[in-house]
């Protein structure tokens, strides 16, 4: 049972306290670069990360574990100053609460390429930590959380121990000083050995010892590949999902929502699935319906059987009228140029031309949407896997008529995130059904079909690049990107409204790059267009990384260069960490080394999340077929606090870059996703992976992300090789309709 | 009526509909949460399960048609070669293929216990991973397989 089933809520807003035979410690410091009017620090010293008792240790996360191992190197950052056995530490999720802020969230805020940030601009984006904790931001996205949690989690864990240690020398008549801790004991210098759990209730109780971080040199956890704290669950089946939760007399609920986006329901006939065995009831949606059963399969057969008339969708009835609505937007005024060096608009001669586009993309999570609910005596307790705590019981407390305060958040681990479960969609839908039976615990599983048709899409995007060679070098660059905007999207779902302002999310990837190109341009135009669009991993960088990186090849092909060379040419004279990850990806894929015939290589570079990612590819032809022999990638995150967990996430966010490189297509015919569930949205099978080598730098000096960067790379990677083989330039995505990949 | 099925060697009765898939009456009416749900048409492997030892998508066998005794992840006990490989290999990201993959591999290790890269890919390819363990998962295979196999 979970640790925090026996905490409630308020216990843990209030800090550190007692709780049930053990005691929650959460002790950090926050560093505040800059003083900023808006955050007042008071309170911020008891936020709870440690609970501690005689069961063991349970650190409590503020992030979504979504498979990227972020609970492991979270509870790490804690153990490594606590001195525990790591093997034996629980790690749980922990509750909706503003005190679980993300400090990093705000680090993409200023309108200013992280490369190329100087030390003072890292602090005031330090500073505008200060937003994200007014607002209680707790959000898992935009590979922030080690970042966020870097300090906190090690004052969390340094401030118990000492505030152990001070009980420990306060019954033993010794000085704090002269006691070491080790394994879960305090030692004092007789070897007595007294246990944590015998010393934290009284810990709790008083104030905590100011303290010191160990230095980097004593880490004997940190910057090692530990063993993940999931791992045992999740291969025995004893890791629990929104969709696995138990409960006394629970009914099991499906939804139809219409499938023509943004249109609703005329009417609908409940009858025929109320005929069916096993169907229960059928609730009224609004633009759709609930059916609730015995068991999931009689809810999805039941939910199939209810006679709907839909209604029609505003949006274009095909994909031309689509990109016509993409293309318009070149026509208006950019929203941004967050890149604008030097002049663009006189081209030399020879100078080259070329539009891109890419399709929209669902996010495809192994575990379809779900979420559970039961709501007993008024209170309505849900379980979620989701990134964005605070914001599902907003939603929920909308759709179940209940005050916030009436609600209580699990957050479970969950089948794959990629940004799908930053959205509220299906907790506010198990609300609402809950709310409608009381007493009855209802688990509600979307079909595969209502999850691929339902999803808030990576937008197709559109490119018009211009550019021209001088010398042997880019003398101009120039790139305008046209899409509908995510952030006004996401934002319009949370807040109500969308922001003014530069749009960073909708050109980073492109305008943020470190290259050194005098006339450099890039321009963002938001497109008109009300597909629902969300956060798909790496976000606007999953499209303009295959922009920006395609083109530069493009120009290396009109230079007669080396791809890889041209590159390191352009990149090393602004960023010399960038130019380290290019450097290694030569290296590693024997870049220098002619190729036998039919081979041949392709290379990107993205700096996107704080991490510069270079990714080889390597192609063989295989009769008809190419195949993807080989990938090579070079990551700089600066300081690796879990080599292991990197190397994961690299190749996972190269995989899933692959994936919709190869195959990833969402076509729309009168506003519904012609694509319904795998065979028609496949992703690659291991048959199709390359074989992958990941290569750790850490000369950044700054921490980026991990679970993001791989994939905007991946994709120009893919197509330049496939240029480089085939002599064909993809300007489009998927490839699959240009080359056979063996895909079906 | 009540059907009699047996899992992991412990029978139940249940009084599902005939054409209730497996997967259903697992998850659903057993409470057998660890065999999971992705496509429900035969496309991902998330489902597989042993059924008289061999490893079936259980979204596809209806449980009036069930012809042998259940294993599923559950009662795979733990502590086989096969899952210490995958605890070695640290494969699992968000987990949620890993019962499918793991059931899957058990059941190409007891057919062939040295199998080649070939052979696992062919094996494996109906299991989908969003997550991409794909190199974990065939590390995990070979080293369970030099190991001593599924059991
Ligand atoms: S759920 Fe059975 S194969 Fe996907
Ligand atoms: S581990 Fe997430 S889908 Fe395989």
């Amino acid at each position: 049972m979970s640790r925090l089933g026996t905490i409630t809520r308020r216990t843990l807003l209030v800090g550190a306290v007692a709780v049930v035979g053990g005691a929650a410690f959460g002790i950090y410091q926050v560093r505040k670069p800059v003083e900023n009017p808006l955050a007042p620090d008071q309170g911020a010293t008891l936020n709870p990360y440690v609970i501690i008792d005689q069961s063991g240790i349970t650190i409590i996360a503020p992030r979504a574990e979504m498979g990227q191992g972020v609970h492991t190197t979270l509870a790490a950052l804690v153990a490594e100053e606590l001195d525990v056995d790591f093997a034996g530490i629980r790690v749980e999720h922990g509750p909706p609460s503003a005190a679980y802020y993300n400090g990093a969230l705000m680090h993409g805020a200023l309108p200013v390429a992280d490369y190329a940030m100087k030390a003072w601009q890292h602090t005031v984006v330090g500073g505008l930590a200060a937003v994200s904790k007014l607002l209680g931001l707790q959000v898992t996205g935009g590979s922030t959380s080690t970042v966020d949690a870097y300090e906190k989690m090690r004052y969390a864990g340094a401030g118990a121990r000492e505030a152990l240690k001070a009980v420990a020398a306060d019954r033993l008549g010794v000085d704090r000083s002269a006691l070491r801790t080790e394994d879960g004991f305090v030692i004092a210098p007789d070897d007595t050995r007294i246990a944590y759990a015998d010393l934290a209730e009284d810990a709790a109780a008083r104030p905590v010892p100011d303290v010191d971080l160990r230095p980097q040199s004593d880490w004997k956890l940190l910057g090692r590949a530990l063993p993940r704290s999931d791992m045992r669950a999740k291969i025995t089946g004893q890791a629990q999902y929104a969709t696995d939760i138990q409960l006394p007399g629970m009914k099991f609920a499906t939804v139809r929502i219409c499938p023509h986006l943004g249109g609703g329901m005329a009417g609908f006939d409940p009858a025929p699935a109320l005929a069916m065995p096993g169907v229960e009831q059928v609730f009224d949606m609004g633009n759709g319906v609930a059916v609730v059963a015995r068991n999931t399969w009689a809810a999805m057969e039941g939910a199939k059987a209810v006679d709907v008339t839909w209604t029609d969708s505003p949006l274009p009835a095909d994909m031309d009228g689509m990109f016509a609505a993409i293309e318009a937007a070149f026509d208006a005024e950019p929203n941004s140029t967050l890149r604008d060096d030097g002049d663009v608009s006189a081209l030399p001669d020879g100078a080259i031309s070329a539009e891109y586009r890419v399709p929209f993309l669902a996010h495809s999570t192994m575990e379809p949407q779900g979420a559970t609910a039961w709501l007993q005596d008024g209170h309505l307790t849900i379980w979620a896997g989701n990134q964005a705590p605070r914001l599902c019981v907003q939603k929920a407390a909308e759709t179940s008529g209940l005050n916030e305060d009436a609600i209580t958040l699990h957050t479970t681990f969950m089948g794959g995130g990629f940004g799908r479960r930053a959205e509220t969609d299906a907790v506010a839908q198990v609300a609402r059904i809950a709310a409608a039976m009381p007493g009855t615990p209802i688990r509600l599983t979307w079909s595969r079909e209502e999850d691929m048709r339902h999803d808030f899409y990576r937008p197709a995007a559109m490119a018009r690049m211009q550019g021209a060679v001088t010398g042997g070098r880019i003398s101009h660059f120039n790139a305008a990107i046209a899409a509908p905007s995510v952030t006004h999207a996401a934002m319009t779902r949370i807040m109500g409204r969308a922001p003014g302002g530069s749009d960073k999310g909708h050109v980073e990837g492109a305008f943020d790059q470190p290259y050194a190109i005098p006339n450099y341009r890039v321009a963002g135009h938001l497109a008109e267009l009300d597909v629902p669009i969300g956060f798909w991993r790496s976000v606007g960088a999953s499209f303009n990384g295959f922009f920006h990186e395609s083109f530069i090849d493009e120009l290396a092909h009109a230079a007669g260069a080396d791809p890889l060379a041209f590159r390191l040419a352009h990149v090393a004279p602004e960023s010399a960490v960038a130019a380290g990850v290019l450097t290694r990806v030569r290296e590693m894929s024997g870049w220098d080394t002619a190729l036998p015939e039919g081979r041949a290589r392709g290379v990107a570079m993205t700096w996107s999340f704080g991490t510069p990612t270079a990714v080889v590819i390597e192609l063989a032809r295989d009769g008809d077929r190419i195949r993807m022999d080989r990938a090579f990638m070079a990551c700089d995150p600066g300081l690796a606090l879990d080599p292991g967990i990197i190397r994961a996430q690299m190749e996972s966010g190269l995989i899933y870059g692959l994936s919709a490189a190869v195959l990833g297509e969402i076509t729309f015919t009168d506003g519904r996703a012609d694509q319904a569930n795998f065979p028609d949205y496949d992703a690659l099978r291991m048959v199709n992976v390359p074989r992958i080598e990941v290569a750790i730098l850490q000369d950044n000096p700054h921490m980026g992300g991990v679970g993001e960067p791989g994939t905007p790379p991946s994709m120009p990677a893919l197509a330049n090789a496939l240029f480089a083989l085939t002599g064909t330039r993809a300007r489009s995505l998927p490839l699959r309709t240009m080359a056979d990949f063996g895909v079906s | 009526m009540s059907i009699t099925l047996t899992v992991n060697e412990t029978d139940y009765q249940t009084d599902a509909a005939p054409d209730t898939p497996l997967l259903w009456v697992l998850r659903d009416e057993l409470g057998l949460t660890g065999t999971k749900f992705g496509c429900g048409i035969a496309a991902c492997g998330a489902c597989t399960v042993h059924v008289d030892g061999q490893a079936v998508r259980s979204c596809q066998v209806r449980l009036g048609d069930l012809w042998g005794p259940v294993t599923t992840i559950e009662g795979l006990g733990g502590q086989t070669p096969l899952q210490a490989a995958w605890e070695r290999h640290q494969v699992a990201q968000c987990g949620y293929c890993q019962s499918g993959q793991i059931m899957q591999a058990a059941d190409l290790l007891s057919n062939n216990p040295a199998p080649t890269d070939e052979d696992i890919d062919a094996a494996m390819g109906g299991n989908l991973c969003r997550c991409g363990t794909y190199t974990a998962i065939r590390a995990a295979i070979h080293d369970a397989a030099k190991m001593g196999g599924a059991q």
